[in-house]
């Protein structure tokens, strides 16, 4: 199955990679629909001897549980859908069949992934993807600004790689397996939480703060907008990032019986969320508001597990994948409709130049808003009601969050769609068809993919995603968690309305004077968005001007200082070997040389050093003899 | 038995030597020729040996033994025989050393004499590694110096002699020190045949045990190089011509291990159930590993950033030896031929960049994957293989050496996790400062990889990733005699497994009349829906 989805890689056109992609989902829909309709969960694996030691055998294979299922029909639509919408955005490109391979390599990655059956396989793939997220960022090579984003994303994430890696070492040492069914009956049968357990629970978790660009990894991710705007749409929105969400639902075996690690996971996710959902607001890239809204969503997902809500994560990442993935390619067709401008500030207007990325991007924006009925709402609700009952603290940073991510999505949408367009040299044009019908697509499902979780369904896919091991996780429903997340998102909405709405009622400068003394919070934000216009280029000065602007600097800071004191300390280290280790070498030689000299009257030639070897040698082995008999 | 492949394999290029004593040193086409030729039949020797070996079997195979000096009560025999931990080497040298062949075949200046050190030093590789009496080992170890010193001397570049002396000296002084050790075996117990040696090594003093892997260790570890004794290696990297700089990292250094694998653990168990000395060998191993990364990332110098690498990766097979588990032991051996391919790769690439823009500064390029698609396409890959990306078999051996040395030592596995990322960050910051960014014009000119260059790349990619892929097709080969190396120390660690909590399981599946998975750590074969 694995090699059905991988093979397509060299010289090929997008129809090519398309059509593979394609198959890959005729293939895993049936698959995933029957795992997942099956009440008594089905589950499918396949495995064989991989490597053998001794008596001791380690196997490889697949494993298609219901979480595994739910993310092949992600992957597989969003995937193919971007593919088809790619082969329009790219098209004229010289590089346009490598685009094409490394994609396919991705998707290969990421399905790889997804029915890894453990962990050392899942990691494999989660290489993979790692590796073709570098090319793809630093698909514009030539741009040194690229390159160098494809870099730090790499080196950041591989930080968090190697914290897997360790984790995966301590847990096979801990428990004996790295297969994820055998780790449940390990972890099903293990009374107790201890050390060694939490701690490789929480190094499993530090892979998922590097790939899922949680504080304070996630410095990466807004860089890596600089690869082309479908791959941030496949790769750093809608599916690799949300394979450490994924990480932490297939080990969550280890998790759920392990509180400390559980709480920590919640209060990144927590916090991750709200950091990235405050910087957001300020920034005026159509792209770089996304990706923090991205990083905003991910810390959702990641805080559903922390607090216990598993099914309810899954959901949100499913529903994340549909309206992100939507959100992004409709930001690309505003971007390749408006010559490569992707600054909100010049555009404005645009819904009567670009209809249909309008409307379906309308849909998304109302979906990941938490708008009832679409799909945002049934999920972000279902994590809400758990972080209520588990943390007040968490729930609060939830809910605030909600309402800042339905604000600058309303933000973004006013300001690229409604109003007049502020630049006028630009002739906005919509985009293609086989972009657009992409677009329609992703929207019935950002629309529509909430109602299987939905009370109106039954819960089904929370049901459906049940697995053996799993702790029940009850919460009861609260209509007042569940009315503030709408009231919250409400308010988000109506103040993006009031202040960048065609006819803003507050002017966003005249609010700064009317509201200073009573929401100094919201007044600061305007005021790090101004500071935002003046500084663009500089990423760096991006973050920094938002309220977590020291922190910003300190993250990132120790990112950059990291790499520099390495590179002075490896400077340092680099005359130390050539001055003190090597000329230690050279003194050595140097005394050598000159007993040789001594000797020189009486021999010729290279042979002597050897003879004086020879002769020390006879000495030391005299003296050792003596020594060992004596 | 019918054919003495081991003679075969060993003196095959010493034919092809003789042959070319009489030619004349014009024809420049004729001993290119021969030379390549009796590179290949080694290489097809190797191969046979390959499949002759059984590996199931731990012990050692196509056994050559006879007698050869004897004065007084001195007995030195010709022994050569191979098991599961020599043939992988036979093989590795066999490989690198046709397609160093291949890519020695632009060298014209003074070609005659070129391939007869080329073949003498074969001579001296594939001896090292056949060779089970201690004393026929030692004139083999010593006979690849030779050959290896006027390569380097004459064929190498503008420090050449430098280089070439100090190599020379270096790995000089230190296998007089293995040769002592050898010397106080045979003073102690009699002989110098290896698998008896090996059998009665355990009933000496642990002193002069440890004094023992002591002499030995100071032999292999200036090969290795092990840190601190490295600093020959990046000036003979540097000077030698592309094919000798890919046998030198790619089967020179290998010596060093192979004689760890092959000599120090067996010949002195007590050293191995000293833990103070194993955390020693291991230490050495993580600073070689982050010290080398380290290095490697201020090098503005292609080919030195390349050979400090090698540094650093051979600090894993330290690390894993040190740990005594198989998985770690299986890794390191592991590394030891993955990095022989890689590193082969990595100066051949080095070279191909260099006889086109004749500099190794990496600061003068930039932009050239735009130029050299392919050959920026070749270097990403060995680089990735380099840096331990997953499916290439530079992440299997670093996996397995951290995994299995996690539990004698987790905290220096930890520090080792700092090296994998700065190996990161300095190949990807290399490929950035060659492939990427924008493109000097001066590079207009520059010329896409030969076809011959290529085809020296392709087989080194292709065991990569087919090691990458299926790791059985080196384990099972060397698995056999590794455990049973390790058993015979008696401090084995042993890796858990599922088995061990089996009582934890089996209150769970008590619990669980539904068809919850099986967990058994047992081999199963076959697939089940």
């Amino acid at each position: 199955m694995l090699i059905l989805f991988g093979r397509r890689i060299g010289r090929a056109s997008g129809l090519v990679a398309v059509a593979a992609s394609t198959a890959a989902g005729v293939i895993a829909l049936p698959l995933a629909w029957r795992v997942l309709d099956t009440p008594e969960a089905a589950t499918l694996t396949w495995s064989f001897e991989w490597l053998r030691w001794g008596d001791q055998t380690m196997r490889m294979g697949v494993l298609v549980d219901p979480p595994a299922a739910l993310l092949l029909f992600v992957v597989t639509v969003t995937g193919t859908l971007i593919q088809v919408y790619s082969t329009g955005y790219m098209a004229g490109h010289p590089r346009y069949s490598r685009f094409f391979a490394y994609v396919s390599l991705f998707m290969a990655g990421m399905l790889g992934l997804v029915v890894a059956d453990n962990l050392l396989l899942l990691f494999v793939s989660w290489e993979i993807m790692g590796l073709c997220s570098y090319f793809l960022i630093g698909f514009f090579f030539e741009k040194p600004s690229a390159a160098a984003a494809g870099l730090k994303a790499f080196i950041t994430t591989r930080i968090g790689d190697v914290g897997l890696m360790l984790g995966m070492i301590l847990l096979w040492w801990t428990a004996g397996t790295l297969r994820f069914e055998e780790l449940a009956a390990f972890m099903a049968g293990h009374p107790v939480a201890t050390g060694a357990l939490t701690a490789a629970a929480l190094l499993i978790f530090v892979g998922t703060i590097g790939k899922s660009a949680q504080f304070p990894l996630h410095v990466w991710l807004p860089d890596a907008m600089e690869g082309p705007t479908p791959v941030s749409a496949l790769i750093h929105a809608a599916t690799m990032v949300a394979a450490g969400v994924y990480l932490v639902a297939r080990t969550f075996m280890l998790f759920q019986a392990l509180p400390v690690a559980c709480s920590a996971v919640a209060w990144v996710g927590g916090i991750t969320a709200l950091m990235a959902a405050c910087i957001a607001p300020a920034q005026t890239d159509i792209k770089r508001v996304l990706a923090y809204s991205t990083i905003s969503q991910l810390g959702y997902m990641v805080m559903a597990l922390g607090v216990g809500a598993y099914a309810a994560g899954l959901f949100h990442l499913m529903t994340h994948a549909f309206f992100k993935a939507l959100l992004f390619l409709g930001a690309g067709a505003v971007i390749h409709g408006f010559h490569h401008v992707q600054d909100m500030r010049q555009m404005g207007g645009l819904r009567r130049k670009m209809p249909v990325t309008f409307a379906t991007m309308a849909i998304a924006t109302l979906a990941i808003a938490g708008v009832p009925p679409l799909a945002g709402f049934w999920s972000k609700d279902e994590i809400l009601l758990s972080a209520y009952h588990a943390s007040r603290p968490l729930w609060v940073l939830g809910t605030v969050t909600a309402g800042l991510t339905a604000f600058y999505m309303f933000r973004l949408l006013l300001m690229t769609f409604f109003g007049e367009q502020r630049d006028k040299h630009i002739h906005a044009h919509e985009s293609p068809a086989v972009m657009t019908i992409p677009l329609v697509i992703l929207a019935v499902f950002a629309a529509l993919a909430g109602l299987p979780g939905s009370p109106w369904m039954g819960m089904w896919l929370q049901r459906a995603l049940h697995v053996p091991w799993l702790h029940p996780h009850e919460v009861e429903p609260s209509r007042f968690v569940m009315g503030l997340s709408v009231l919250v998102a409400g308010a988000g909405i109506g103040a993006a309305a009031l202040m960048y709405g065609p006819r803003p009622v507050i002017s966003p400068a005249r609010l700064a004077e009317r509201f200073a003394p009573v929401h100094r919070a919201s007044l600061n934000k305007f005021y790090f968005d101004e500071l935002y216009l003046a500084a663009v280029v500089n990423p760096a000065k991006r973050l920094a001007a938002a309220l977590w602007r020291t922190d910003q600097r300190l993250v990132d800071g120790a990112v950059n200082g990291a790499g520099l004191s390495a590179w002075l300390s490896a400077k340092a280290q680099g005359l130390f070997d050539k001055w003190v280790v090597d000329g230690l070498v050279n003194l050595a030689g140097a005394i050598v040389h000159a007993a040789s000299a001594v000797t020189r009257r009486a021999q010729t030639g290279l042979v002597e050093n050897y003879m004086l070897m020879a002769a020390t040698g006879v000495l030391a082995l005299a003296y050792f003899t003596w020594w060992n008999t004596g | 038995m019918t054919l003495p492949l081991l003679t075969l394999v060993t003196f095959a290029p010493l034919a092809g030597l003789v042959l070319l004593l009489f030619i004349d040193g014009k024809k420049i086409d004729a001993i290119r020729a021969i030379g390549l030729l009796f590179s290949f039949i080694p290489f097809l020797l190797s191969l046979a040996i390959l499949f002759a070996h059984d590996a199931a079997d731990p012990g050692f195979q196509l056994t050559e033994h006879v007698g050869w000096i004897q004065f007084g009560s001195i007995q030195i025999d010709y022994h050569m025989a191979v098991d599961g931990i020599s043939v992988p080497m036979i093989v590795l040298t066999g490989l690198l050393g046709f397609i160093a062949g291949i890519a020695s075949w632009s060298i014209t200046d003074r070609a005659k004499e070129y391939w007869i050190f080329y073949l003498l030093l074969q001579v001296g590789m594939f001896g090292t590694f056949t060779s089970l009496d201690l004393f026929l080992f030692y004139i083999f170890w010593e006979l690849v110096l030779v050959p290896m010193y006027f390569l380097i001397g004459i064929w190498g570049g503008p420090r050449r002699e430098y280089a070439a002396l100090k190599f020379f000296l270096y790995t000089l002084a230190g296998s007089v020190f293995m040769l002592l050790g050898f010397l106080a075996l045979y003073v102690q117990l009699g002989t110098f045949q290896f698998p008896e040696l090996a059998e009665q090594a355990g009933t000496l003093s642990p002193r002069f045990q440890a004094l023992i892997f002591g002499a030995l260790f100071l032999g292999f570890a200036i090969k290795v190089p092990v840190w601190p004794f490295h600093t020959w290696l990046p000036d003979a990297h540097v000077e030698a011509p592309t094919p000798i700089s890919v046998i030198l990292a790619g089967v020179l250094l290998k010596m060093g291990t192979y004689g760890f694998f092959r000599f120090s653990l067996p010949l002195a168990p007590a050293a191995a159930q000293d833990r103070t000395i194993m955390f020693a060998l291991a230490v050495l191993g993580v600073v070689g590993i982050v010290y080398g990364a380290f290095v490697a990332f201020a090098q503005t110098d292609f080919k030195k950033l390349v050979a400090y690498s090698s540094v650093s990766h051979m600090g894993f097979v330290l690390l894993g030896l040190g740990g005594l588990s198989i998985a770690g032991v299986s890794g390191a051996y592991f590394q030891t031929f993955s990095h022989g391919i890689l590193s082969g790769a990595m100066f051949l690439l080095v070279g191909v960049l260099y006889d086109r823009a004749h500099t190794r500064d990496m600061g003068a390029f930039g932009g050239l994957l735009a130029k050299v698609p392919v050959y920026g396409g070749i270097l990403i890959f060995f680089s990735l293989g380099s840096l331990g990306l997953p499916l290439l078999s530079g992440f299997i051996a670093e996996f397995f050496v951290l995994l299995g040395s996690w539990k004698a030592f987790p905290w220096l596995v930890v520090i080792a996790g700092i090296g994998v990322v700065m190996t990161a960050a300095y190949m990807l910051t290399m490929l950035r400062k060659i492939l990427l960014g924008p493109m000097d014009e001066k590079w207009n000119g520059l010329t896409e990889i030969s076809a011959r260059e290529k085809w020296t790349l392709i087989p080194l990619a292709a065991v990569t990733i087919a090691l990458g892929v299926y790791p059985r097709l080196l384990m099972d080969v060397t698995d056999p005699s590794l455990s049973a190396m390790l058993q015979r120390t008696g401090v084995e660690v042993t890796l858990p497994s599922l088995a061990d909590h089996a009582e934890i399981i089996a209150t769970y599946e008590s619990h669980q009349p539904t068809g919850m998975p099986t967990a058994h750590a047992a081999p199963e074969t076959g697939e089940h829906h």
